[in-house]
């Protein structure tokens, strides 16, 4: 047997195995009682309001995450193109943040933003916003987009770089001598021939805010005030290793599962296949 | 990363193996969840027993935050691979105890190591929340704690407040926070740690009111949450009207808030006594007082419950190991070992012994306010309401009750809505989880 098969078989169909065995089952912590209850956890996870309202809080982060990462590094990566001195050393400034683990993203933000001693909270209040993430879910939710995004930034920078890159100059410069200003040029050529760039990175960036973000919402937020900021991730989390329930958390995961598999098809049948400029 | 942690992991156990061949000694395993000064007493008590005989080691291992020291217990106890000793926070007791097949009772690890356990030597307060409904004692109290009021003197006496006398009821905590807030002595009047431990558990029992049927859960069986009863809505009511101008501020549901109070932020603060350490630390001038009651309640101030940790045996291990379980209890419940433990860390001493000594030795003169805990959990003796609480799952009970009182807290509902949710939701959570 190819060594990559025995690797992928013992750490990933047995795990998943066993998680979709685990949600069939309701059990006590210890695993000394056990019930095989088919899909009733399904059942009661679905029509759970709770549940419910962590996949809202799901959608609006990942797209808030994925506009604002993605929207910030394009106007960053154009700028950059525009630089004529030190291009190199804005680049690679620009690509550090990426290094930086996302528990550790979440405690630098947490700590600018903390009500108490946070200096970025220190001026909201000065300019009379009442900031207060830990009973605002609105501001919750802000501070966790903003930590989250700001990670990936770089990562959306690199792409959008080399994307600009590979717009043809010859038709920058006859739009220009046909008299189309900067924005008119932006919008009618570049961004158009970004699109493949922009949907890929659309893709990577909602996958990221999916997965990728449990140690920002674990060290900033913990998914509360309430349950704001509880993601479907956050959720499988909390329910299982704090609540002890496992099945449901077992339930829940082989449904996050079967979003990351219909997510990987998207990206292999529509992503793969344009993102060479045809 | 994964890859490092592994390896190093890896490296420990290959470490661990070689030493375990040197030595003809019996290890004794205990995972344990204390971090800073804490952490240091862990290690200091375990090199002192193997140091004061020879025929066990006991091996402390730091398993990360409370929870996840259950949760490594618990996981390594499905894969066989179970430690002998556990320590378990208050709030994991229910579970715990809900696993009698995991667990040998503390009480049968000493007797059957031909040891005598004498509970009269101990704090009853404690032990009794221990214990099951027949008085078995299940788990070893480690580490104790009770809340109780601490406060700024400096603040006090900006506001004109008598630095001498805090607050002993709710309703001069509010007029005294009031008045911080209004003379400007501080931009917050109260804060608070643990809403749910302090403001409901602890509430419950030190105005003697129930928190839940069956003696809050102690007697088992069907439990009923109490907690939206006129008392503790009134309570809450006036904490989400000072929260409103910031009278009161709310640092988050575990002990966040401290760093609010340390930083001379609010005057008034409402914390466990295991969290003094950080608060001499500080170089502030404080003052501490028992925990406030309500002027509406009969019977207070009652006595308060025991938080902190207790020590957990588990089963299907080898005589030869509980042997060594028991005389590291024996140990551990010496005077000498009790009084180093309760004065370097806050936590109460478990024994009368260690009790008296610390009284005898002036400790209390030099340390006015260290006794206030001890004399909060054993000034009366506990009714129904005051014994302590206990679910199958008082973690995810406590975090529904969190979630309501922060929406309160953000003034999207009421206190009686707030209390009303969390009974609606609490009791269906404990319905289905006597259910598994």
């Amino acid at each position: 047997m190819a060594p990559q098969l025995a690797i992928t078989l013992v750490f990933f169909y047995w795990p998943a195995g066993q998680a979709l065995y685990q949600s069939m089952l309701r059990q006590d912590p210890f695993g000394l009682r056990t019930k095989f209850v088919w899909f009733a956890n399904f059942r009661k996870v679905l029509a759970d309001p709770a549940y419910l309202n962590s996949i809202k809080v799901t959608v609006v982060f990942s797209l808030a995450t994925a506009i604002v990462a993605m929207g910030v590094a394009l106007l960053l990566a154009v700028m950059a193109e525009k630089a004529v001195r030190g291009k190199g050393l804005y680049r690679t400034l620009l690509i550090w943040p990426y290094a930086v683990a996302p528990a550790i993203a979440g405690m630098l933000w947490l700590f600018l933003f903390n009500p108490s001693i946070g200096s970025l909270a220190y001026l909201l209040r000065s300019l009379g916003i009442a900031w207060d993430p830990l009973l605002n879910g609105t501001h919750a939710m802000i501070l966790l987009v903003s930590a989250a995004a700001w990670k990936q930034i770089s990562y959306n920078f690199l792409f959008f770089v080399a994307g600009l890159q590979a717009v043809p100059k010859t038709l920058i410069e006859a739009a220009a001598m046909d008299g189309a200003g900067e924005t008119k040029r932006f919008w009618t050529i570049v961004f158009p021939l970004l699109a493949p760039t922009t949907f890929f990175l659309l893709v990577v960036n909602t996958v990221y805010a999916l997965f990728d973000t449990f140690g920002i919402v674990h060290a900033v937020t913990g998914g509360g005030p309430g349950k704001t900021t509880e993601t479907l991730v956050y959720k499988v989390y909390n329910d299982g290793f704090v609540n002890l329930i496992l099945g449901d958390s077992a339930a829940q995961s082989v449904i996050l599962m079967a979003i990351v598999i219909a997510l990987t098809a998207i990206q292999f049948r529509y992503v793969e296949r344009k993102v060479h400029y045809g | 990363m994964k890859f490092f942690g592994f390896a190093a992991g890896f490296a420990a156990t290959l470490t661990l193996l070689s030493t375990t061949s040197a030595f003809a000694v019996t290890q004794i395993s205990w995972w344990h969840a204390m971090t800073g000064a804490n952490a240091e007493v862990v290690d200091k008590i375990s090199k002192d027993f193997n140091a004061s005989q020879s025929d066990y080691e006991l091996v402390p291992v730091f398993k990360g935050t409370y929870p996840e020291t259950l949760n490594a217990g618990i996981a390594a106890f499905r894969a066989g691979q179970a430690p002998d000793i556990l320590q378990v926070f208050d709030v994991g007791t229910g579970v715990m105890m809900a696993a009698e097949g995991a667990i040998k009772p503390a009480a049968d690890v000493l007797t059957s190591a031909g040891m005598t356990f004498d509970k009269s030597q101990y704090l009853s307060g404690i032990v009794g929340y221990y214990s099951k409904p027949d008085g078995t004692m299940l788990s070893f109290p480690y580490n104790s704690s009770s809340p109780i009021l601490y406060y700024n003197k400096d603040i006090f006496q900006k506001a004109g407040l008598d630095v001498d006398n805090p607050p002993k009821t709710w309703n001069e905590v509010w007029e005294a926070a009031k008045k911080i807030k209004a003379s400007g002595a501080a931009s917050c009047g109260y804060t608070s740690t643990w809403l749910t431990w302090i403001h409901l558990e602890n509430f419950a029992a030190w105005n003697d009111v129930s928190w839940a049927t069956q003696q809050n859960g102690l007697a088992g069986g069907d439990v009923e949450l109490k907690i939206n009863a006129p008392i503790f809505v009134n309570h809450f009511q006036a904490l989400a009207d000072l929260a409103k101008d910031g009278t009161f501020k709310y640092g988050g549901r575990t002990s966040e808030a401290k760093q609010i109070f340390l930083a001379g932020e609010c005057g008034i603060f409402t914390e466990s006594s295991g969290g003094l350490g950080d608060i001499v630390k500080s170089g502030m001038n404080y003052g501490i007082g028992q925990l406030p009651y309500d002027t509406d309640a009969k019977g207070a101030p009652q006595n308060t419950t025991p938080g902190g940790a207790s020590l957990w045996v588990f089963g299907n291990k080898s005589d030869e190991q509980y042997k060594g379980v028991a005389a590291f209890f024996a140990y551990l419940s010496k005077t000498d070992v009790q009084e180093y433990l309760h004065q370097k860390s806050g936590y109460l001493p478990v024994t009368l012994a260690a009790y008296e000594a610390t009284k005898k030795s002036g400790f209390y003169d030099k340390n006015p306010g260290r006794e206030t805990p001890i004399l909060q959990m054993t000034g009366k003796a506990p009714t129904d309401n005051s014994k302590g609480v206990r679910l199958p799952n008082l973690p995810q009970v406590r975090d529904i009750q969190n979630e309501e009182l922060e929406k309160m807290l953000a003034g999207q509902q009421t206190a009686q809505q707030a209390l009303d949710n969390a009974v609606t939701r609490g009791n269906a959570a404990i319905k289905e989880a006597l259910e598994n």
